[in-house]
């Protein structure tokens, strides 16, 4: 069970990571696409706990800072997504969260993921741009992930719940 | 086992659910900043090459295939246009068109002239360089902060790191690395990427730099060497070129200065320039290669041959 899960949670992310490269660009704005990765790791964190989304992350951003159009620092996304995992496993509650914790779940983690990856890049000067611009891309890019949440999110999380062990065995 | 199972669904234990073991995150985090830094500190050969080369050899056709299949469906907002926005469309084109008819009339010399030139400008060209086509099957991210494309050539179709790729209407960026079947392109819009470039009409040289990520047109940043030349209003910019051909050949149109500015920090002339490749709509590109490169396609030769 554990060997499958693992291999269809990677699965979901492979297809969120080509889906985000080769299909979104078309309906981008400004070069801005959701962040389809982030929101498989949301999902995961929602029906799996913190751990299994903390692993999660750092294999999701560890494919975005490795997958050929990237060229950035590699470790970046996966710093990020690791944190994202962590604090959306957190708000994780016992009963199905309802649809407002999820949307705002998603708007949180989509900040702080975005953010923690634009000040890893001023730290390391990779590159350098202005932070006024910085800000206006993470502001977008979580309007466009909460965009995506009703789309993506039931699924993926529907996907995980099914992959649960069952209690009873 | 099954004890430990039950009782994780109960709400006492939901603390010890919702928090991951600090071991684990420390071991998280820690690996992410050891990737961090062995591929900040590596540069170019960074330990970190190989991995990003293995994960595109294996997801880069994944990507050209799901392209493939993407492209008839991005077409079709073409279909869509107004008889008004036609109108619109026809009437500029008619106005270039006379526009250009009299400019063609009128220099006809300059056309003679120009006709020995490029004679043996193609000569040069037929000696160099030839173009493998490629069409763009995937694009970064804004969030990234970068500007790169994966292109569907790669090292079987003759493509080497450093260099040019163009399109229709000028330059699009180079070659950063490649796989067998991909290769990742920076294009000149990334603010990492710097062109050697030269003003057509006063010759005089610069260097252009990527303004970010915003923009679906985006805008490059010229600084001339010398300080004391104001550019002119929509004068072109072309690369200047470097030794060997690499990572730019010379000559390559890049855009059009649309203003002008002086910084007051520094003494040189700074002017924006607007690209003439629309990098919203990129598809289909070239990428330059030494004539005569084996490939696994046609490959275009500068007289214009398929080989």
């Amino acid at each position: 069970m554990t060997g499958l899960r693992a291999a269809v949670a990677a699965l979901a992310v492979v297809v969120a990571l080509i889906l985000q490269v080769s299909l979104f660009p078309h309906l981008a704005w400004q070069g801005i696409v959701p962040n389809l990765c982030l929101l498989v790791v949301v999902g995961a964190a929602l029906t799996r706990g913190a751990q299994f989304a903390a692993v999660l992350g750092f294999v999701a951003g560890l494919a975005l800072d490795l997958a050929p159009p990237a060229d950035h620092v590699a470790g970046r996304w996966a710093l990020a997504l690791v944190i994202v995992g962590y604090v959306a496993g957190r708000v994780r509650q016992e009963t199905r969260p309802t649809a407002t914790a999820v949307i705002a779940t998603v708007a949180a983690t989509s900040f702080i993921g975005t953010s923690v990856f634009a000040l890893s890049g001023m730290l390391l000067r990779d590159p350098v741009l202005p932070v006024t611009e910085m800000l206006q891309v993470i502001v977008v890019a979580v309007a466009f992930d909460v965009l995506l949440t009703p789309f993506v999110l039931p699924p993926v999380m529907t996907m995980f719940q099914r992959l649960e062990p069952v209690r009873t065995a | 086992m099954v004890d430990r199972e039950k009782r994780w669904r109960g709400s006492d234990q939901l603390d010890q659910r919702g928090r991951p073991p600090r071991s684990l995150m420390v071991a998280l985090v820690l690996a992410c900043l050891t990737l961090v830094t062995l591929d900040y500190h590596g540069g170019p050969d960074s330990p970190m090459e190989p991995a990003r080369r293995v994960v595109g050899e294996a997801l880069g056709p994944v990507e050209t295939g799901t392209a493939t299949l993407v492209r008839p469906f991005t077409s079709v907002p073409a279909w869509f246009r107004s008889r008004q926005s036609l109108q619109g469309e026809l009437a500029d084109l008619e106005a270039e068109n006379s526009r250009l008819r009299s400019e063609a009339a009128t220099a006809s010399f300059d056309r003679n002239r120009l006709a020995e030139y490029e004679g043996l400008t193609a000569a040069a060209g037929t000696l160099g360089y030839a173009l493998v086509p490629a069409r763009v099957v995937a694009l970064g991210p804004s969030q990234s902060f970068s500007r790169t494309v994966t292109i569907d050539a790669g090292s079987a179709a003759g493509v080497r790191p450093d260099m040019t790729v163009i399109n229709n209407d000028g330059l699009v960026g180079r070659i950063l690395r490649v796989t067998r079947t991909t290769a990742t392109v920076l294009l000149i819009l990334d603010p990492d990427s710097v062109v050697g470039s030269r003003l057509g009409e006063s010759m005089e040289l610069g260097f252009l730099q990527g303004r970010g990520v915003l923009g679906r047109q985006g805008r490059l940043d010229l600084e001339l060497v010398d300080g004391s030349v104001i550019p002119a209003r929509n004068d072109t910019v072309v690369t200047w070129g470097s030794q060997g051909g690499a990572p730019y050949v010379s000559g390559i149109p890049v855009g059009r200065v649309t203003s002008v500015f002086r910084s007051l920090r520094e003494t040189t002339q700074r002017a924006v320039i607007a690209p003439y490749v629309d990098f919203g709509s990129l598809d289909l590109v070239g990428v330059i290669v030494p004539s005569g490169t084996l490939s696994d396609r046609a490959v275009i030769e500068a007289d214009g041959t398929l080989q």
